[in-house]
């Protein structure tokens, strides 16, 4: 089965729900992207950045600790906090930011969440010589203060947006907007599969690499497949990633865990499978949090990366499925697997990665030793130690 | 014939161009939004657009993300909306249009959502963020049920994009004069508008509306002179409510600056 369909729809989730304004740009964008996929030149550039800037194949690295704290199966992690920047966004950002060179354009504009997608566009605006701005809430802005530093380091312009929730969504908005206004020479980096087709298609084929990598590996190692994965899921671009070179092997279990918040309450959390229902937003038809009215409802969650009202179509289409389970991990859930994994392994989880950490933390003790499973650490923690500081009430 | 059809007609004889404001319901109360549309009608409005509110308006301009903000402090909702439509249709014929996102449309339900807009006596419907290629189950609903399903074309449309907006769209053909979102703009029009009538007008026969950006009477004549037979105003009177807001003259003041409008509309015409 081969996903989206010509039209961008999985099953019943996705399509280009986008402005007239930007329909020639999304054509050209999906026809740009078709055609470099096919050129040698093209992926032999990006195998080599892959490679020498951002540092892959990430390590798929044993977490012996870990492991036997938790007395059950193997845990490996994927180690994506690895990549240059300290997170999986740069794998797309990367791809896209070479995409939109070869399509002529001068700019690129990117939303933020947590901020390591907008570090990685800024970082691979910088390598290419392209100008970059980026959206943020001004509640992540204030949150991620250290990526906002670094982009402007980087030498892009940081768009506060101080509309509606604050955060990823009307971030999104405002680059959208951008997008509209100046779509002769910009292009719009969209951090994670969702939005308008392409987006979700091409975001997921970029992240694929972490997947496709992690099967040499394992097998490498165990010589046979894992039987779990996890993964945090805010618009899921870390789990397709890793999940979907594996979609089609029925004897691995797939986990996706979205942000819990505070609990499952209106306005608490962002966990779209848990209170969500169907609906469309910014571009895709897929999960969403909204009220009685089709009004889009405020999120909370301790990580920015997954505070999020929508969830990537391809994600709702395996929902339904069956294929991936989904489940959530509150704050508090993540923060006790922040901390353990710190001292257990001597890494420091992004607030993201810790969602997943969390409900490997109730699996991998359920499963046999001769199981294994593979948890995505999509990101560092680097960026989070300020705010994980002041939620402890540590002044540094 | 659809009133929408049938004002553009009446138009037409005389050789005029319709105006057609944009206003969003509940800014700041559906009563006022009401008495609005009936003293905008007074002044010599052929068409109103309606507002509905939405949480993430991403093809507007600061000056309707206000204007959204402002009605859903008092939760306007689809249902609210259709209300105010029968309201005011107990006294007027004047063509009613709801421009509005489709995740309110799609949550409230496609088939229900036709039925009550029509009987309502709601006129027509605009979702900026459904291209046709996305309404396919919208349509026939809307064609059964009598409501016209107005889409849209941009400067950046190419020709097959013009054919197939011209074919499917119905009452007219809205022509966004600008590449960006909504929001009032100073100085002269883009010359390249004329251009782009002439070539959608080419392209069909169903009237072409103009608008994004369009702020002032002088602005408003240029468009109708391009030979638009429409000329949309929403952000520049939108900004007129806001700055009134909670004062007597709100209705008196915004009402006042349509009237300038309509009367650039027909200063417009056969200049
Ligand atoms: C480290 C990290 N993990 C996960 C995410 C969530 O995004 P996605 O679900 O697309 O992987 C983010 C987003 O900012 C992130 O920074």
């Amino acid at each position: 089965m081969s996903m989206p369909d010509k039209k961008g729809h999985y099953g019943i989730y996705g399509g280009k729900f986008a402005p007239e304004t930007l329909m020639p740009a999304l054509a050209e964008l999906e026809a740009a992207y078709l055609a470099a996929r096919k050129d040698r030149e093209f992926t032999a550039e990006l195998e080599f950045y892959n490679r020498e800037f951002i540092g892959r194949p990430t390590p798929l690295y044993f977490a012996r600790r870990l492991t036997d704290h938790l007395g059950g199966a193997k845990i490996y992690l994927k180690r994506e906090d690895l990549c240059h920047t300290g997170a999986h966004k740069i794998n797309n950002s990367l791809a896209q930011v070479l995409l939109a060179k070869r399509m002529g354009k001068t700019r690129v504009v990117a939303e933020t969440g947590a901020g390591q997608h907008g570090v990685a566009t800024a970082t691979a605006a910088a390598m290419f010589g392209l100008d970059c701005e980026v959206y943020m809430g001004t509640d992540d802005v204030a949150r991620q203060s250290l990526n906002v530093f670094r982009m402007k380091l980087l030498g892009t312009v940081v768009r506060p947006v101080d509309l509606g929730s604050k955060t990823l969504k009307d971030a999104i908005n405002e680059a959208m907007r951008d997008w509209i206004t100046n779509v002769a020479n910009t292009h719009y980096v969209l951090g994670t599969v969702f939005g308008p087709h392409p987006f979700p298609m091409m975001v997921r084929d970029f992240q694929s690499v972490i997947g496709r990598e992690a099967r040499k590996q394992i097998m490498k190692f165990e010589g046979k497949l894992p039987d779990a994965m996890i993964a945090c899921v805010g618009g899921g671009s870390n789990a397709m990633g890793l999940f979907h070179e594996f979609l089609e092997e029925p004897s691995i279990k797939m986990y996706g865990v979205e942000a819990g918040g505070l609990g499952i309450e209106r306005g608490k959390h962002a966990a779209r499978f848990a209170g969500g229902s169907l609906g469309v937003l910014q571009g895709s038809k897929t999960f969403i949090l909204q009220d009685q009215d089709g009004q889009i409802e405020l999120t909370h969650s301790v990580s920015a990366g997954l505070d999020y009202a929508a969830v990537g179509p391809e994600h709702a289409f395996y929902h339904d499925s069956g294929r991936i389970e989904y489940t959530y991990a509150v704050d508090e859930e993540a923060m006790e697997a922040f901390d353990l994994l710190s001292r257990l392994e001597g890494i420091i989880p992004a607030l993201e990665s810790a969602h997943a950490v969390a409900y490997c933390l109730k699996l991998a003790p359920t499963l046999g030793k001769d199981k294994v499973v593979i948890v995505n650490l999509s990101g560092s923690g680097d960026k989070d130690v300020m705010q994980v500081a002041k939620i402890k009430g540590v002044e540094l | 014939m659809s009133r929408i059809k049938i004002t553009f007609n009446r138009l037409k004889k005389k050789n005029e161009t319709a105006l057609i404001p944009y206003i969003m319901a509940g800014d700041p109360d559906l009563a006022t939004t009401k008495t609005l549309i009936l003293e905008m009608e007074k002044a010599g409005c052929d068409i109103i657009e309606i507002g509905a509110p939405f949480s993430d308006p991403l093809a507007d301009g600061p000056t309707i993300q206000k204007a959204a903000i402002r009605s859903l402090q008092n939760h306007t909702s689809i249902a609210d909306v259709l209300g105010l439509v029968a309201d005011v249709r107990t006294t007027s014929k004047i063509p009613l249009i709801l421009m509005t996102y489709y995740n309110l449309i799609f949550h409230y339900g496609e088939e229900r959502f036709v039925n009550d807009a029509a009987s309502a006596g709601l006129d027509g419907v605009i979702l900026p963020d459904l291209p046709p290629e996305e309404a396919t189950v919208l349509i026939p609903l809307a064609k059964k049920a009598g409501l016209d399903t107005i889409f849209l074309l941009a400067p950046t449309s190419t020709e097959d994009r013009i054919k197939l907006v011209c074919k499917v769209s119905q009452g007219f053909v809205y022509y966004v004069s600008l590449t960006g979102v909504t929001g009032a703009r100073a100085g002269a029009v883009q010359s390249s508008i004329e251009e782009s009538l002439k070539k959608i007008k080419a392209a069909t026969d169903k009237p072409v509306a103009v608008g994004f950006g369009i702020s002032t009477p002088a602005q408003a004549s240029q468009i109708a002179h391009w030979g638009a037979d429409g000329v949309i105003v929403g952000s520049a009177l939108v900004k007129v409510i806001e700055e009134h807001v909670g004062t007597p003259e709100l209705v008196v003041r915004a009402v006042e600056f349509a009237r300038t409008l309509k009367q650039g509309v027909l200063a417009g015409h056969g200049n």
